[in-house]
């Protein structure tokens, strides 16, 4: 079967000038399990687009370095 | 790309599946009744953030308190609310329990709202009693849940997911599934079973079409509805299904029961009022659905009559608990209470007895029908239960259990089932130009709108039902990339199987009972002589799915349906 990587726009967004590199919050609250953190820079990104928004992510993060938009389809 | 992944094999007295608002509660009374028992919580998300309150919430909505309701008057409400289907007994636990885990989660630390002299602030928003307490400071609900789930010592295991319960002898001895994180393979041995998974939230496709902005938290795939059918449990009513009324394209709640008892209240275009009842019933969704059908619509929810303070109340809690990212939606769109309605949609499908009534059948003590398994919250079939019923039967499941292992050994589970469960999960690891699980499930889910939204009807649903049996094939070619996608795959299983018993159970019933939830066009009204009862269904011995009907459980609370009809519609 013949595959694509489709871009799309995802509602995490993640400071990374203010994303500690030791710290795990966003990634062991997420319900979904859609972030992780890029092996070269240590930094979380959203590895996956399965969003509720639901904030847990934002609001543990010691730092503020995440912001939730909502997914557009839905804004 | 190959994976090598180790099998993990754990031991626990009692085992709770899933740890949001009834497994938590579970546990934690499980440990109080027996501290010396192995209690476990598996749990696919983190306990601290995971199920329907990870957010919080903003209330309780079915909370019998002294002085304001009683035990008896609620059993007649949920009653008269669902068109007589109910096992009383089982609804009435909620009514005289609910109090008492009121008063433990207070303990605990969980605020309520009194009024100047002390007393609990109950609003009235279903069609009679007053059973609704706010909680304006329940955004750390979960948090609260965790904190005494360590206390108690219980073994929280997070980001496992279950795939089936294992039954040996006829009773539950543990459960199969796999860490989606480093993929390894984990057989849990247990004397007792307790699922708490949730809704079936993820079952039809929201109108924006993205696949997680469901009502109900999407990790709420059916589990448990599967997983207990896949057990031999009987499962009872899955034609009544859950549709919201929910903040178009958003879709989470706007959120009428905060904002009905400051004045707020649902209006069509023209501005008048259609329903007198914001509770969540089918017969309140079916007056929706007439009124957005009608030209009249669309419909809102309005507070713009209300003044300045009122609103920014309503605001702080709305934009704290349960759903706070509505603040955003709104702002995204340049919308304001103070000079905006809220336009409301009919929501996607899902099942769910904390809303409705379907679920996985369990009695008063939160049985099922397999020894061993217990079954509580939102999949369990007690109607209309809400959080606090969620509470509740998560207290009789924990403490019913351990008193249920006493004298009981663990079983050692068939070899052979196991390899064959470890086939089925790791199947789409292999498959590299497989069809993408987020295709698969976007299909599967935009079937369950196009032939199972209400109205029904039964020609639209034999063709669903053939699509849904036939999506078996589909699913055998799904890929995952790593264990975190197989964990979607796995639920895309979930959400099949739930799609299938929903078909079946809605062509089974020929009447139309519960407003909305099962209007069939083909059978436009009630029948109460043939259908004064409870569907069932579970798996027969060949593997297929059985229905057959269960009489109502004699009332133990007169109620007079002849004259209590359910009607919210405005003269």
């Amino acid at each position: 079967m013949a595959l694509i990587n489709q871009r799309v726009e995802v509602p995490v967004i993640v400071d990374e000038s203010k994303c500690l590199e030791k710290c795990t919050a966003c990634i062991e609250v997420c319900p979904l399990d859609v972030l992780a953190k890029n092996p070269e820079t240590g930094k979380a990104y959203m590895k996956y687009d399965e969003c509720w928004f639901c904030l847990p992510c934002e609001k543990e993060c010691p730092t503020n370095a995440i912001t939730v938009q909502i997914p557009f389809l839905l804004r | 790309m190959s994976f090598q992944f180790d099998t993990q094999r754990i031991k626990t007295d009692v085992l709770v599946i899933g740890g949001g608002t009834a497994g938590t509660m579970a546990a934690i009374k499980a440990k109080q009744a027996n501290p010396d028992a192995a209690v476990l919580i598996l749990e696919k998300a983190n306990i601290r953030r995971s199920g329907a309150i990870a957010m919080g919430m903003d209330g309780v909505n079915t909370a019998v308190i002294p002085g304001f309701s009683t035990p008896e008057q609620y059993v007649r409400e949920v009653t008269i609310a669902n068109d007589g289907i109910v096992n009383q007994k089982a609804v009435l636990q909620t009514g005289q329990l609910g109090f008492e885990t009121i008063q433990e989660l207070e303990r605990w630390g969980v605020r309520f709202q009194k009024d100047p002299q002390g007393n609990y602030d109950v609003k009235q928003v279903h069609r009679v009693g007053k059973y609704v307490l706010p909680m304006p400071e329940g955004k750390d609900l979960k948090q609260i849940l965790t904190r005494q789930v360590k206390r108690h010592k219980v073994i929280v295991t997070n980001r496992v997911m279950a795939t089936r319960v294992l039954v040996s002898d006829r009773r539950a001895i543990g459960a199969v599934g796999f860490d989606v994180r480093n993929g390894n393979f984990v057989v849990i041995q247990a004397k007792a079973v307790i699922l708490c998974t949730g809704a079936c939230g993820r079952l039809g496709l929201p109108a924006s079409g993205y696949l997680y902005g469901t009502y109900e938290n999407p990790t709420n795939a059916g589990d448990g509805y599967s997983m207990a059918f896949h057990a031999g449990a009987e499962l009872a009513n899955l034609e009544c299904f859950q549709i919201n009324p929910l903040i178009k394209d958003y879709n989470g709640p706007a959120c009428a029961y905060v904002a009905g008892p400051f004045g707020a209240y649902t209006a069509n275009a023209e501005g008048n009022r259609f329903i007198n009842c914001d509770y969540w019933s089918g017969q309140m969704m079916l007056e929706v659905w007439k009124e957005l059908n009608s030209g009249k619509g669309p419909i809102q929810l309005t507070m713009t009559h209300l003044d300045d303070d009122t609103i920014a109340e309503i605001e702080s809690v709305l934009w704290a608990n349960e759903r706070p990212s509505r603040e955003r939606f709104h702002q995204g769109r340049s919308e304001n209470y103070r000079t905006h309605g809220v336009e409301m949609n009919i929501s996607e499908i899902g099942l769910c007895s904390g809303h409705s009534a379907s679920g996985v059948w369990v009695n008063e003590r939160a049985e099922t029908s397999i020894p061993g398994l217990y079954a509580a919250g939102d999949m369990a079939n007690v109607p209309h239960n809400y959080m606090i019923g969620a509470f509740v039967y998560g207290r009789v499941a924990g403490i019913n259990a351990i008193d249920y292992i006493q004298n009981l050994d663990h079983l050692e589970p068939d070899a052979d089932a196991l390899e064959a469960e470890r086939q089925r999960i790791y199947q789409p690891l292999n498959q590299p130009n497989g069809i993408p699980h987020t295709q698969v499930e976007y299909k599967l889910r935009r079937l369950v709108n196009d032939y199972l939204q209400p109205p029904k009807s039964g020609n639209k649903m034999e063709i669903g039902l053939n699509h849904f049996v036939r999506y078996q094939e589909t699913l055998d070619q799904m890929e995952a990339a790593d264990p975190h996608e197989l964990m979607r795959c796995m639920e895309v299983h979930f959400i099949r199987d739930c799609a299938e018993m929903a078909a079946r159970a809605s062509l089974y019933r020929r009447e139309s009972r519960w407003g909305l939830y099962h209007y069939r066009l083909d059978y436009p009204e009630k029948n109460q002589e043939e259908w004064f009862c409870h569907v069932h269904l579970k798996r027969s011995g060949s593997g297929e799915m059985e229905l057959f009907k269960r009489s109502i459980e004699p009332y133990i609370i007169e109620v007079d349906l002849q004259r209590e009809v359910y009607d919210v519609a405005v003269k």
